[in-house]
């Protein structure tokens, strides 16, 4: 792996008596994609313009390569940042806005007029330089944003939810679009969405956050199949959480039927918290299941039917390719490699995260 | 087709109303007659008294030095004064934003006569008091002009320019100053056209011997009419029809819209 670029210590924040981070660290690799992913007030984005020095902590440190750079302005560190309403600057041409940094670092304007170039070539906007910013759509915008500030050869850029203001369609084409520039440049990228399915679909790490607490860190695959609690199996995609008791290694009871699982050490007789995907259960004729209930709704979502199943006094929401009309009988059957087991909160901060939801 | 031309002329009435008067006083200006209500044919004589008395030249040129001195000064307060308004929390603005609305309703003549009692408690009256008398009234002008201006030019923006590596004050002449420079020079334009147009305030704190046109038409037209009186209101509305089409028109109103 490569080596450590920023180093979050112990940062606390709190704006008025109200605590948004509380003793946060995080690492952050250099040419990695981060994502913080929380809901909004989770602190993903006061973490963000920690980084870009938007904000102090009022305890902990900020290091960048080596160094302390708590105390650095904005203006005096090495990363640049694009902005939520992309704050292009209004009264300057594109090619203008593109060339704010580098004229302040007194570059020659051979060298600032190939950087313009280069950068719209990049962002897929060839020859925008002479137009105003109100002649671009958002999706346009928000490439000028990320093009004036990759020019600055950042070793960081940090995206505060760039992509929110734009539609499903467009967000998806940007959403290809920032992988491909992440990996032509080779820088590291640390952006903060409230969308699991952006974090998904982008992130090498997915840090997800709430009420100032990581709850999670880990790759995106880890946080989706194995989420450590209620708090991320219910932030990431849907699930079915529910309350269980381990009765042995390899074997959970749920809701009254025991379940072959694969988790192991957890101890014996102890309550947890099952969670099951609702691709991950399958809807079987009733003698064949693992427990048995009726079809309370049906909802079809295109790709697939979305099922609730009334079994053993549980709600099941199952994604489906299969139609089973409202009250059909049906057997219930989950692989046991799809059955996640979580511990049960213990500190009150986690039982914090749970009233949340 | 009826209720188009129904509404024209409910607006021709309104225009009457609103520019009838200004125009009898324009006309008689002109008037070769004493009397008002005859046209003794067409004269720039009022007009040639008027730039021949001394007393009535040093009194336009006393306007023109509070009018300019005076929204100057309080441009220049005015849009510190937003600058720091906009960058306080939300409920202490909408404090401040009221605090500075206040000496806006509030009427002209308490405006002046409470002013009055607070200077004649530690200086004489004379042009340093009608000038810092009228900096105070024309501050909440420049406010109300240069705030939301302000407001539009998200803060992102300066943020972004930090974030670019711009120092604060490059940031804010780059930035924050061509987004609100039009709402400086409208503020700066209205403020002119208040204290030009001041009556109130300026005649309770400019003590003996100071006149401003506005002053000086009150007490000539005390004395009887003098019709040099009407010249002189004339020219006193067109200099504020001047200000008011460059505020509207002028090369800072069209920067807006581009």
């Amino acid at each position: 792996m490569s080596k450590r670029l920023i180093d979050l210590a112990n940062i606390t924040k709190s704006f008025d008596g109200q605590m948004v981070l509380d003793d946060l660290n995080l690492y952050i690799r250099e040419n990695e994609f981060l994502t913080l992913l929380g809901p909004s007030g989770c602190g993903k984005t006061t973490t963000l313009r920690i980084i870009g020095g938007f904000e102090s902590p009022d305890s902990g440190k900020v290091i960048f390569d080596g160094k302390d750079i708590t105390g650095l302005a904005p203006n005096e560190r090495q990363l640049n940042t694009v902005f939520q309403k992309y704050a292009l600057f209004p009264h300057m041409s594109i090619a203008e806005n593109i060339a704010f940094g580098l004229k302040i670092k007194k570059k020659s304007k051979a060298y600032i007029d190939d950087k313009i170039n280069y950068a719209l070539k990049l962002v897929n906007l060839e020859g925008f330089g002479k137009r105003s910013v109100d002649s671009l759509s958002g999706g346009q915008q928000q490439r000028i944003a990320i093009a004036r500030a990759i020019v600055n050869e950042p070793k960081v850029l940090l995206l505060d939810e760039p992509l929110g203001a734009l539609d499903l369609k467009l967000r998806q084409d940007m959403q290809y679009e920032l992988i491909r520039l992440k990996n032509e440049l080779g820088i590291t990228f640390i952006y903060v969405t409230h969308d699991q399915e952006e974090a998904l679909t982008m992130s090498d790490t997915i840090v997800v956050m709430n009420q100032g607490y990581i709850q999670q860190i880990g790759t995106p695959e880890d946080i989706y199949n194995e989420p450590t609690n209620a708090f991320v199996a219910d932030f990431i995609g849907e699930s079915n959480i529910i309350d269980g008791t381990m009765i042995r290694d390899r074997l959970v009871q749920v809701l009254g039927v025991n379940f072959p699982c694969v988790d192991e050490g957890f101890g014996s007789h102890t309550p947890v918290d099952v969670v099951i995907r609702p691709e991950d259960v399958e809807l079987v004729p009733p003698e064949t299941g693992m427990l048995e209930g009726d079809v309370t709704s049906l909802i079809f979502k295109g790709v697939h039917w979305e099922i609730e199943v009334l079994a053993n006094g549980f709600e099941w929401l199952v994604q489906t390719t299969q139609m089973h009309p409202v009250g059909s009988h049906v057997g219930i059957r989950v692989d046991p490699f799809n059955i996640q087991i979580m511990n049960k909160p213990e500190s009150s901060d986690e039982k914090a995260v749970e009233s949340d939801e | 087709m009826v209720k188009k031309s129904a509404e024209r002329i409910y607006l021709a009435f309104i225009f009457l109303f609103l520019y009838l008067p200004i125009g009898v006083l324009i006309v008689l200006s002109f008037n070769n007659s004493k009397t008002r209500v005859q046209w003794g044919g067409f004269t720039l004589k009022w007009y040639k008294n008027l730039f021949s008395s001394g007393s009535i030249m040093e009194a336009f040129g006393t306007t023109l030095f509070i009018s300019l001195a005076s929204a100057l000064f309080a441009t220049l307060l005015g849009t510190l004064a937003a600058l720091g308004i906009d960058a306080m929390k939300k409920r202490n603005q909408a404090v401040m934003i009221g605090a500075t609305n206040i000496p806006l309703l509030n009427a002209d003549i308490v405006t002046g006569l409470s002013m009055m009692l607070l200077f004649v408690r530690f200086t004489r009256l004379g042009m340093s008091t009608v000038l810092i008398a009228h900096i105070t009234f024309n501050i909440p002008y420049v406010i109300l002009n240069v705030l939301p201006k302000l407001k539009q030019s998200s803060r992102t923006t300066y943020e972004a320019a930090l974030d670019l590596g711009a120092t604060p004050l490059y940031a804010f002449f780059k930035i924050i100053w061509p987004q609100i420079r039009p709402g400086v020079f409208s503020g700066f334009l209205m403020a002119m056209t208040m204290s030009l147009d001041d009556f109130s305030v300026t005649y309770f704190t400019k003590g003996a011997g100071i006149h401003t046109l506005s002053t000086m038409i009150y007490t000539e037209m005390r004395k009887g009419i003098r019709l040099e009186m009407y010249a002189l209101s004339t020219i006193l509305f067109l200099l504020a029809l001047v200000l008011l089409l460059f505020m509207n028109f002028g090369p800072s109103a069209r920067r807006e819209e581009a």
